[in-house]
């Protein structure tokens, strides 16, 4: 059943949190929402489950209407799992007894808080523990188990691993993702983590001030951003002036380049975005398009200033280099730039 | 709904009032009578108030900064004299020391009694302080006096203003007490009026006056307060104090801290036992019969103040706003106003609304509703807040109803907080006498009335049982706030 969101908006006080967000979610999707904070991305996640209500907008799984203008599903009934930051494991209860929260009565629970219980990777020895005996990863595993007792047709995430040092975050990340592969369930997750974001499942979709700004798989996101700002968002970049020659091609810093994409929307005036990864950085024999300004280490490696001759198209950019490299360059010396695969090209505003 | 009943106190007496007019008022309240008692009341809070706050004080610096022998049998017998309530306190006293009465007795017997409300607070106030703070006035070349002066006492100060409140208020509402000890207070000719001329003019009048004392108090302890707060600035974990030797001081200050604690606890309790062994035959059937309506009516109380408190307390922390602010600080004034108004105002609103009411179980649990619902409110409030609302909903999103939710994740991590909360209510219930006396039906028969009828008719060996039976009620209570003031779990 494909979880579909129209129109959505929300607005606490006169704060508008939402506007107009309309997203498709196929059955059995991962999908991750990555925004910055009070981007309205935990609030989406809260009128999804059903403890906030939409102002407008309707929200659907399958036929079946769970939010709009008609009616409210109560979040009890929804059928909709969902995990928050802290876990919200019951503190009274041990991890069995969490897991069968909210299984019906006189259900075979053992059997199937010890299949969940596999299905999370938890140890059996676990079963008797209280919450507070469990470590972060654990809790987030425990509350993942809980929520998928109902099989839910959708699970929500709230920033499940944010809690978790960097470590633990990335090995409890893969276990849940495996964990949702294995139980075929559709999940939304909520992070402000871009590499969370971008390797969590089939889809991302970007939030910023409360709207959906783009949405699609996290390579096409990745690589055609809407807008600077979800380029910047998603990951480093490299932005310089740029002018059109001819189609599929611009003058610019680095040299005359291939347009992967264009996003200018036909404007007059450029700029081309490249990725630090496309860039490929030599000392010159001769001549070379640009000359290191200076040189500041990082300890892995170097941040070069660089200036670019380039004529028409003055430019200045920082680009990384790894420590093995970094003793090939020194300030005032002189640089060729190659740049593979083309750039994104965004309107330039002054 | 509930503030208004909150109110009712307050209102019964203006609305007495305002229906008196100004020239019966004036008559009443102005007359050489209610002068002697306003000289008595205030005299009384005067010299008790600052006798207890220096006896609470020192008695907390002593055991918890000093290397007094015996310190830690001294920090709990300093908190035992609050199991034995101001009238049997009185009782044994004036049973043992005929002698004994007036101003000079009523503030032995009150400050005696009361010091430990000061002397709890302000041993958990020096508990939190950072000895640091201490450490660094040292070299910074005080000595041992100029340190307690300067650094101790000043961060005491919220503590101590607190606990003096309290001392006051409950100087202002004990009857029993100074009855016995023939000295005359507001509240003891409150009584007398009403057992005269029932809810009349006279009590009201006099009432009025009480309220207005209460309230001044109230407002010279919150401008005293003022916005201070203190704060321990900076992180570290506080180690434990170095403890100040007493050296040649130690025997003084040893035999200070037994006349208090022999003051307050032992003459006391050796005069309640003393006459106990002079029963030629207890009743013990009378005495549980007595207990058992006092178990009843208290916990009956304790219930009803638990299930107002957490509709206050879920106002408070779920709903917070200027509404549930204002009804919290009503249920607060109500509840420091002295019993006896609380008694006279449901006398007079049951009578006008409901008579069918009046004299039965049902306005005596009233009164203990308003009287002890900061003790059930407190706990809650606290309890409910460390309950996250993110546990409500992830019991939601696992298919359970919200009133289900509430009920199978909310309820039970609230049972600590609702025990310690009834258990205050009820053990106050269970000693409370003021009210009881006033509002109980006819022929009930609790612990506290059974014993005061007894002793107020010098009939002092039937008296002592039902003492007993008063302190060991008290008992729970007490080791419950010394807990709390020593940050020690019970459980």
């Amino acid at each position: 059943m494909t979880l579909s969101l129209s129109g959505l908006s929300k607005s606490f006080g006169t704060t508008r949190v939402l506007r107009d967000v309309t997203l498709e979610v196929p059955e059995g999707t991962r999908i991750a929402l990555v925004g910055s904070s009070g981007s309205g991305k935990s609030t989406l996640l809260r009128l999804i489950a059903g403890f906030e209500r939409p102002d407008a907008g309707t929200i659907a799984l399958g036929d079946r209407e769970l939010a709009g203008p008609r009616s409210t599903v109560p979040a009890h009934r929804r059928g909709i799992g969902y995990v928050a930051q802290d876990g919200a494991l019951f503190p009274h209860l041990s991890v069995a007894r969490n897991i069968a929260f909210g299984m019906p009565r006189g259900a075979r629970h053992v059997a199937r808080v010890h299949e969940l219980m596999e299905l999370a990777s938890l140890d059996q020895t676990l079963a008797d523990r209280m919450p507070h005996e469990l470590s972060g990863g654990q809790q987030q595993r425990v509350a993942l188990a809980r929520a998928l007792t109902q099989q839910p047709k959708v699970i929500l995430l709230d920033e499940p691993f944010s809690a978790l040092d960097t470590g633990l975050r990335a090995q409890t990340r893969q276990a849940v993702v495996d964990m949702l592969e294995r139980s075929g369930v559709t999940a939304m997750l909520v992070t402000h983590d871009r590499d969370e974001a971008l390797s969590f499942g089939q889809q991302v979709g970007v939030l910023a001030g409360g709207r959906l700004v783009q949405a699609g798989a996290p390579t096409g996101v990745f690589d055609a951003p809407i807008d600077v700002r979800v380029a910047e968002f998603l990951g480093d970049v490299m932005l310089v002036s740029a002018r059109s020659a001819g189609t599929d091609a611009v003058d610019c810093a680095f040299g005359r380049l291939p347009v992967r994409h264009d996003r200018s929307g036909g404007a007059a005036r450029v700029r081309a975005m490249v990725r630090p990864e496309q860039v490929r950085l030599a000392p010159a024999v001769d001549g070379g398009n640009a000359t290191v300004v200076s040189i500041r280490s990082t300890g892995a490696g170097a941040d070069l200033t660089l200036r670019f001759g380039g004529g028409s198209f003055p430019a200045e950019a920082t680009h990384r280099v790894p420590l093995h490299a970094a003793a090939r360059f020194q300030a005032g010396c002189q640089v060729q730039i190659t740049v593979d695969g083309g750039v994104v090209l965004y309107p330039r505003h002054e | 709904m509930l503030a208004l009943g909150a109110l009712v106190p307050i209102g019964f007496v203006l609305q007495a009032a305002i229906a008196m007019g100004w020239d019966e008022l004036s008559a009443l309240v102005f007359r050489p009578k209610v002068g002697e008692l306003l000289v008595n009341t205030v005299s009384l809070v005067v010299i008790g108030v600052p006798a207890s706050a220096v006896l609470g004080v020192g008695g907390a610096w002593l055991v918890e900064r000093t290397a007094l022998p015996g310190r830690r049998l001294f920090a709990v017998a300093f908190a035992a004299p609050l199991a034995i309530p101001a009238f049997v306190a009185s009782y044994g006293w004036a049973s043992a020391v005929p002698s004994i009465s007036g101003l000079w007795g009523g503030v032995l017997v009150a400050v005696t009694a009361y010091f430990p409300l000061v002397y709890l607070p302000a041993l958990a106030a020096i508990r939190g302080l950072d000895p640091g703070l201490e450490e660094s006035a040292r070299s910074l070349g005080m000595g041992s006096v100029a340190v307690f002066f300067r650094v101790v006492l000043p961060q005491l100060r919220l503590a101590v203003l607190g606990g003096g409140l309290v001392v006051a208020l409950h100087l202002l509402a004990e009857y029993g007490a100074f009855a016995f000890l023939r000295f005359d207070t507001f509240t003891t000719a409150i009584v007398v009026a009403y057992q005269a001329t029932f809810a009349g003019p006279n009590a009201a009048a006099l009432g009025l006056v009480l309220l207005l004392l209460c309230f001044a108090l109230l407002t010279v302890e919150s401008l005293a307060r003022g916005n201070a707060r203190y704060a321990r600035v900076g992180g570290g974990s506080p180690h434990p104090p170095v403890r100040l030797p007493l050296g040649r001081l130690a025997p003084l200050a040893v035999f200070g801290a037994v006349c208090v604690v022999a003051a307050s606890t032992i003459v006391p309790l050796a005069s309640v036992v003393r006459w106990l062994f002079r029963a030629d035959a207890t009743d013990l059937g009378a005495l549980a019969s007595a207990t058992g309506q006092t178990l009843a009516l208290s916990l009956a109380g304790a219930v009803c103040a638990i299930a107002v408190a957490l509709a206050f307390a879920w106002l408070s922390v779920r709903y917070p706003g200027r509404l549930s602010r204002l009804l919290e600080g009503a249920a607060f004034l109500t509840s420091s106003l002295p019993a006896i108004i609380v008694a006279l105002a449901l006398v007079a609103t049951t009578l006008a609304f409901a008579p069918g009411l009046y004299q039965t179980a049902f306005t005596v649990i009233a009164a203990y509703v308003v009287i002890f619902l900061p003790r059930a409110l407190v706990p809650l409030r606290a309890g409910l807040a460390q309950v996250p609302e993110s546990l409500e909903e992830a019991a939601r999103s696992l298919g359970i109803a919200p009133l289900l939710a509430r009920l199978r994740v909310t309820v039970p991590l609230l049972v600590p907080a609702v025990c310690a909360g009834g258990a205050l209510v009820a053990l106050g219930a269970a000693n409370e006498l003021t009210a009881t006396l006033l509002l109980a039906p006819t022929g009930t028969r609790t612990v506290a009335t059974s014993f005061w009828s007894a002793a107020s008719s010098l009939d002092y060996p039937t008296a002592a049982p039902y003492a007993i039976v008063l302190v060991l009620l008290s008992c729970p209570a007490v080791a419950l706030m010394f807990a709390h003031a020593t940050g020690r779990n019970l459980r």
